[in-house]
């Protein structure tokens, strides 16, 4: 009624999970002032873009998973398709299919998989946890057999090495205005997923399901089609980003992307998404996603291991939750008093 | 006369809103069966958890066994020999039989559990209730009569005297309830006190020794069940004369908007046949577990149908999910908010436009703001809905408002048929009669309203046709302005004959 007459700031900061994605960014200036205090090339413009682009994967990795976290689900199978997505180009490139081909081959076969995880959780009622890991397996179990279990040789055998090197600048190596493409596709997609979750008759209803689907089927939400639509843009990013990681490999790997799928539930739950459903924004999933960059990379400049690496990341991810939890506890002890 | 083993006194307690219990005294005597009466919302139930341990009095004293007890737990309770049989059954579906009634207090041998003591002493006290259970089996397996003999063998177990049986035949088939009805007498014969909680007041002749009454959280009376006849039971039970709460207003009886022909869906939906003009509201009545939930989930396509027929003005509709339904202009709110109607961590704008997005909505499914603004703004102003703004979490509103967040979902569209389904449980006097006005502007606006409630009252105040239901089928209609509730409980009770030994035995036994 009277938001209208309410400033923009306000109006920002009433937006529901700005809180948390704020708190995220607060974090990441933090982590990232702090790294740069202890080795100022932290600070410098290409450890910047170095930063942006090996960032972008996060990202995408966590919208992915974000969707569907915010639909009460989670998707085991995203490092898979990210497998596979760079399995299948590599395998046609090699072969000479024309670059443009092998990303729709990719790409239908990544779009395949989020239809029979969105059937397998939406019709079927599958527990999520239980259908994506089978398609975990599946997926992974493609992306070695598509040539042969083995790794590609590198694609500019079959395309030659004036495609090859296009696709490589296009998806990783070049740049356009002075950032990594990479850092820009990932922006692209962001915008449009974010609009599409924050604007959209289908983002509605992703969140209503992910809050209580009772209702949201009350009133009148398809839940098949509204969670096979989450499973699909979290195809369509993880084939991107086995696109991505294609280019910068010039070859496919097979275990490319292991893993992937817990480190998009890491950038999501970081920025605020929560995995029982229905909170979170995609805002907070950047920051989530560039809280965990700069961590790594931070890591990196001031020498530490890897072992610790991992050591700090567990112990970033379980603090942002519990402080969440801690947080809204107190809110509720608050209430109870009263 | 036999002990007195439980003696309250001057029982209170208010949740926020409600006065539950207003001075309520409670007597029960050793050996004895007592059936605690009164409609839905009078305050049993609040009563036996507060005797149970699980809700704590505001004020009053209570004694059990003699025993002084101030804020008893649940422990506490369970300990001075109390326990309850819950209408929905409290066990651990995959567990063994044994397992479940050791559950918490497991036998332990040196090193690990000594599972044979605890099957033997399991046997036993089976044994004895003479139910024909092997300990071993896992309790989800077992059928809900047996379910419940378990229940009462672990309460037994624990050595309780005072057993709490809130509605325990509504899932039974008469062969269980006779086993059942043996069950307590042998109890009683034991000398333990039994607080009888049943809304089919035929089946109390055949175990009942007293009944206490309670209304609108009120004591009203008590006395044995053989000086009183049935319909002073009613009486009392049913009470007040209230007209003035619930405004009517009067309209043209018009066009049959809303048919429904020969709906089957499951045990509870059983050949319903009904129509609603324009211009009137059809009230369904009947007891918790009549099947009118079930029949109006049905009708909107939330529960799958095995066969029936809806016409909407005039013209067959089929409607396979609440989709459909809303489509056709039939629309549901349904019983349970925090379950069913509201997502509670969403903001108010977000439920309010949930089922209307294709109105705000552009072809290319992008939500205009200041469209959805708008309807939410009609919303809450039309519905008086009381927050700062439309941003907040629904889940923090107070239940009215939540209730009138759940109508206003469907006010913006112009449906044909709206049904309510207990739109006022559990909301304060006030909300009460905003949602009933919302009905009557419905009706005015030549809408076919359907208004399932659980209050005797309050359908006969609001409705101008009254259905009621009873297990499943339609046992009557009447014109609310004709009937008397004695009437409506009549038919909300008129159950198929189950019991038909069970008099006799109670003979024997006495």
């Amino acid at each position: 009624m009277n938001s209208k007459n309410t400033s923009p700031l306000k109006r920002l900061l009433g937006v529901r999970g700005m809180g948390a994605a704020l708190t995220a960014f607060v974090g990441l200036i933090l982590i990232y002032a702090a790294f740069g205090i202890i080795n100022p090339t932290v600070f410098s413009g290409q450890n910047i873009l170095n930063l942006l682009r090996s960032m972008s994967k996060y990202l995408l990795i966590g919208i992915a998973q974000s969707y569907i976290l915010i639909t009460g689900n989670i998707d085991l199978s995203i490092g898979s398709m990210v497998g596979m997505s760079a399995m299948i180009v590599a395998t046609l490139m090699t072969h000479g299919v024309n670059p443009i081909i092998s990303i729709l081959v990719a790409l239908v076969s990544c779009l395949a998989v989020g239809v029979v995880n969105g059937y397998l959780v939406g019709k079927f009622r599958l527990p999520p946890f239980i259908a994506t890991l089978g398609t975990m397996f599946v997926t992974r179990g493609v992306a070695y057999m598509v040539n042969n279990n083995r790794n590609t040789d590198a694609i500019a055998t079959g395309v030659g090495k004036e495609t090859g090197d296009a696709f490589q600048n296009f998806f990783y190596y070049g740049t356009t205005l002075g950032i990594y493409n990479t850092f820009w596709i990932a922006i692209i997609i962001f915008v449009i997923f974010f609009f599409l979750l924050s604007k959209t008759r289908t983002g509605r209803h992703i969140y209503a399901i992910g809050s209580n689907i009772d209702a949201a089927k009350l009133s009148g939400v398809n839940v098949v089609v509204t969670t096979t639509k989450a499973y699909l843009v979290s195809s369509i990013c993880s084939c991107v980003v086995g696109l991505i990681l294609c280019a910068q490999a010039s070859m496919g790997n097979m275990e490319a992307g292991n893993m992937y799928e817990m480190y998009g539930v890491a950038a999501g739950v970081i920025g605020g998404v929560s995995p029982l459903g229905g909170t979170g924004i995609l805002l907070g999933t950047l920051a989530g996603a560039a809280v965990w960059q700069t961590l790594e990379n931070g890591l990196n400049m001031i020498g530490a291991q890897v072992g610790i690496q991992r050591v700090v990341i567990g112990i970033i991810v379980v603090a942002a939750v519990l402080l969440d939890v801690v947080l809204r506890n107190g809110e509720f002890g608050k209430k109870k008093s009263k | 006369m036999s002990e007195v083993i439980v003696s309250m006194k001057g029982i209170c307690k208010s949740f926020p809103g409600v006065k539950a219990l207003d001075d309520v005294s409670f007597e029960l005597r050793s050996g004895e069966v007592m059936a605690l009466l009164g409609e839905n919302g009078a305050g049993k139930s609040t009563l036996m958890k507060i005797l149970s341990g699980v809700y704590t009095r505001d004020s009053g004293t209570m004694q059990i066994f003699g025993k002084e007890y101030g804020d008893l737990t649940p422990k506490q309770a369970q300990e001075a020999g109390v326990a309850i049989i819950h209408q929905e059954l409290n066990m651990c579906r995959h567990l063994s039989v044994t397992e479940n009634m050791f559950l918490g207090r497991e036998i332990r041998g040196k090193f690990t559990l000594n599972n044979a003591k605890m099957e033997d002493e399991a046997r036993a006290i089976l044994e004895d209730l003479k139910i024909d259970i092997d300990p071993k089996q896992i309790v989800g397996d077992l059928p809900v009569s047996k379910q419940q003999m378990v229940e009462i063998a672990k309460a037994l177990s624990i050595n309780a005297r005072i057993l709490i049986m809130d509605e325990p035949t509504s899932a039974l088939t008469a062969k269980e309830i006779e086993d059942l009805f043996r069950i307590i007498h042998k109890l009683k014969s034991e000398g333990c006190g039994i607080v009888y909680i049943s809304h089919r007041l035929e089946e109390l002749q055949h175990i009942v020794d007293r009944v206490t009454i309670m209304r609108d959280g009120q004591y009203i009376t008590s006395m044995n069940f053989g000086d009183a006849t049935m319909d002073q039971i009613i009486a009392h039970m049913v009470g007040r004369e209230i007209k003035e709460k619930f405004p009517k207003v009067e309209c043209e009886k018009g066009e049959k908007v809303f048919e429904v022909k020969n709906l089957n869906a499951g045990r509870m939906v059983r050949d319903i046949n009904f129509s609603v003009y324009a211009g009137e509201i059809v009230g369904f009545a009947g007891l918790m577990g009549a099947g009118r939930t079930e029949t109006t989930r049905a009708i909107f396509g939330a529960d799958p149908k095995e066969s029936g027929e809806i016409y909407v003005d005039g013209k067959a509709v089929k409607i396979n999910c609440p989709m459909d339904a809303i489509r056709n202009g039939v629309v549901l709110a349904p019983e349970d908010r925090k379950k069913d109607g509201l997502c509670t961590k969403l903001s108010i704008r977000h439920n309010l436009a949930l089922p209307n997005l294709d109105m705000v909505c552009n072809q290319l499914g992008i939500v205009n703001n200041q469209k959805e603004q708008a309807l939410c703004d009609k919303a809450v102003e039309d519905l008086r809905i009381k927050t700062p703004n439309v941003e907040i979490d629904s889940g923090n509103l107070s239940g009215g408002n939540q209730q009138k967040v759940v109508v206003g979902k469907w006010l913006a569209r112009n449906s044909r048929v709206v049904i309510f389904d207990e739109p006022t449980r559990g909301i304060d006097v006030g909300a009460k009669v905003e949602i009933y006005h919302l009905m009557n502007e419905l009706k005015k606006q030549g809408i076919a309203v359907m208004f399932v409630s659980s209050e005797m009252p309050e359908v006969m105040g609001i409705a101008d046709r009254i259905i009621v239901m009873c297990d499943g089928k339609i046992t009557g209609e009447v014109m609310a302005a004709e009937t008397t509730q004695n009437e409506i409980l009549t038919l909300a009770t008129a159950f198929e004959d189950k019991q038909i030994s069970g008099a006799k035995e109670r003979e024997e036994a006495s």
